[in-house]
């Protein structure tokens, strides 16, 4: 201890804490002061452009989700006329389809109805026919059998019989 | 490295700092070689030889003497003690006798033409004077103060042409960034950091570069000098005593959340850790690794001379010369740790004195 | 013995001390590095300011023998 005391040396610490602090002044002033202060400037010149490109890259994105939407909106209508063309043809198939029907219905009942007077007339015919036919053997029978009580009988009975078949 | 260590070498076998600048070659010479190169010297020697004559040379610069004596001012070339360093040539300046005895300069009393030694090697007629001279510690400093206001103040100018620096700057640039953003940034936080980074940032490149220059053949041991770390230490201190806010000054004189009782004793030791402790400590670390630094890598060079007997001299010097080799780059290392060390603790320190506590 | 012997085998115990601090310190570290490799930077960081502190303390100790 005492050695290093006898070591030190006042003179030299007094001359060696003169020139520090004009070290120190003379940094500071000279070196570090605009060192630091260009340092800084580039760090934040660094963030700065960071900031504008991330900004820019959050436009992009913005503009690219517009064109998206844009791309949607015309795919969807797209899709709407399409829908709307092929309802319109089903409903015109189903509107043709319909009066198609129809008019089948009504050619059908005309048809019908014809066949139907066809028929009327001549059951009338066919009526007014036998009609004719029965008065003709009710004359013969009349003429033939008035002698002859059984075979009036028997041909009343065979004429029933062939008028239930008719 | 190799280079270095050679050169180093070389200082060893034929510099000398005792008187007749003889040969070191006994355990004794080499240990007092040692010791006097870990102290300042008045006059900067490169090497000494002894000429075809027997006479002994020395190739160096004299520096100048600044003393402040009884008699007033001093002042003449350090050349005028001839190398001489155990007190037998005498300077007479103003009217007074000085000598220079273990590379300090003391001043004979009134009356006295030799200095008179007791049992202890101790001069009895003779005091110490106040010595402003420019030693080797001092042209040291002023070495490296003028190579990092060249080198700075360049890397300051080129940024204002461009962003990125080139050249030398390239170099420099990371450490400054790594001072700031690895050491003065985390230790003393995001608010305060600015102000003292200047401050870390000088005592940082100071002490790493003196410590590398120790490293050098130069044989500068300026931070292995009490009076450089001291001073060194005090700015530490005085920045963070200045610099401290109310909370951290509570903290020390009035601890909150201890009984009132012990509060007093507190204060006592952190006032003491703060004011001392702390100084202290910076102090004595930075000096006792650089010496210790300085005093191994010496030792091993010496192995050169004192195991010349035992292992021969191919031996002894290839021995000496894998050694030395290695500690040096592990000084290399210290020297950089050395210097991060002192300026983060300085950094702790501040942060600590400037940190905002959250009132619980 | 001689004042300087006493001198010696203080500042041997001092080494002896500091030696096992400082394995202390920094095996604990290394362990927790191992443990929490992300951490590495403030393990390193806590780890040479205690070192420093140790160190100054030994130091000290051995200036005061000295």
């Amino acid at each position: 201890m005492d050695k290093l005391l006898n070591d030190f040396s006042p003179g030299l610490f007094v001359v060696s804490t003169i020139l520090l602090l004009a070290l120190i002044a003379l940094m500071v002033k000279f070196a570090w002061k605009p060192i630091l202060n260009s340092l800084n400037e580039r760090e934040e010149g660094i963030q700065d452009a960071l900031d504008a490109a991330e900004k820019a890259k959050l436009e992009m994105q913005n503009l690219q989700a517009d064109n998206q939407k844009l791309l949607n909106d015309a795919r969807a209508e797209r899709e709407a006329m399409l829908k709307e063309a092929r309802e319109m043809k089903n409903t015109m198939i189903d509107d043709a389809k319909a009066e198609a029907q129809t008019q089948a219905n009504k050619m059908i009942a005309q048809a019908q109805a014809a066949i139907e007077s066809e028929k009327k007339a001549a059951m009338a015919e066919l009526k007014s026919h036998v009609a004719g036919l029965s008065i003709d053997i009710a004359e013969k029978v009349v003429r033939q059998e008035l002698t002859n009580k059984d075979k009036q009988l028997a041909l009343v009975d065979s004429l029933l019989g062939e008028a239930t078949l008719n | 490295m190799l280079f270095t260590s050679a050169f180093v070498m070389a200082d060893t076998t034929i510099n000398d700092g005792k008187s007749d600048g003889g040969q070191v070659d006994t355990k004794k010479e080499v240990e007092d070689y040692i010791l006097h190169h870990i102290q300042d010297s008045h006059d900067f020697s490169l090497f000494s030889y002894t000429s075809d004559e027997g006479e002994r040379k020395h190739v160096g610069f004299p520096l100048p003497v600044i003393l402040w004596s009884s008699n007033g001012l001093a002042t003449f070339m350090s050349s005028e003690f001839h190398h001489n360093d155990d007190g037998s040539v005498i300077v007479e300046k103003n009217g007074s006798k000085f000598v220079k005895i273990h590379s300090k300069i003391y001043e004979l009393d009134a009356g006295a033409t030799t200095v008179a030694y007791d049992a202890d090697h101790h001069a009895t007629n003779a005091h110490k004077v106040l010595d402003f001279s420019i030693t080797k510690s001092v042209v040291g400093v002023l070495l490296i103060g003028l190579f990092m206001l060249f080198a700075f103040s360049r890397l300051a100018k080129q940024y204002k042409t461009k962003q990125v620096p080139t050249g030398f700057g390239r170099v420099l640039e990371p450490l400054v960034l790594y001072v700031r953003d690895e050491i003065a940034r985390p230790n003393i936080g995001e608010k305060h950091y600015r102000k003292f980074t200047g401050y870390l940032l000088t005592v940082f490149f100071f002490i790493w570069l003196l410590n590398l220059a120790g490293l050098t053949p130069l044989g500068f041991n300026v931070t292995g000098q009490l009076a450089v770390t001291a001073c060194l230490a005090i700015f530490t201190l005085v920045i963070y005593t200045v610099s401290g806010n109310k909370d951290y000054w509570m903290h020390i004189l009035w601890m909150p959340g201890v009984p009132v009782l012990i509060r007093p004793v507190l204060a006592i030791i952190e006032l003491a850790g703060a004011l001392v402790i702390k100084p202290f400590s910076l102090l004595v670390r930075l000096f006792a690794n650089i010496s210790a630094g300085h005093i191994v890598v010496m030792s091993l060079i010496a192995i050169m001379f004192t195991l010349k007997e035992s292992l021969g001299v191919v031996g002894a010097t290839g021995l000496s010369l894998v050694l030395s080799f290695f500690i040096t780059l592990i000084e290399v290392l210290v020297a950089f740790l050395q210097a991060y060390i002192f300026t983060m603790l300085s950094a702790l320190f501040i942060g600590m004195a400037v940190a905002e506590h959250e009132h619980h | 013995m001689e004042p300087v012997t006493y001198n010696l085998i203080g500042a041997g115990l001092i080494v002896i001390g500091a030696g096992i601090g400082l394995g202390q310190i920094g095996g604990k570290a290394m362990e927790g590095i191992a443990r929490q490799p992300e951490a590495t930077g403030k393990i390193q960081t806590a780890m040479i300011i205690i070192a420093a502190l140790l160190e100054g303390l030994a130091f000290g100790a051995l200036f005061l023998g000295k």
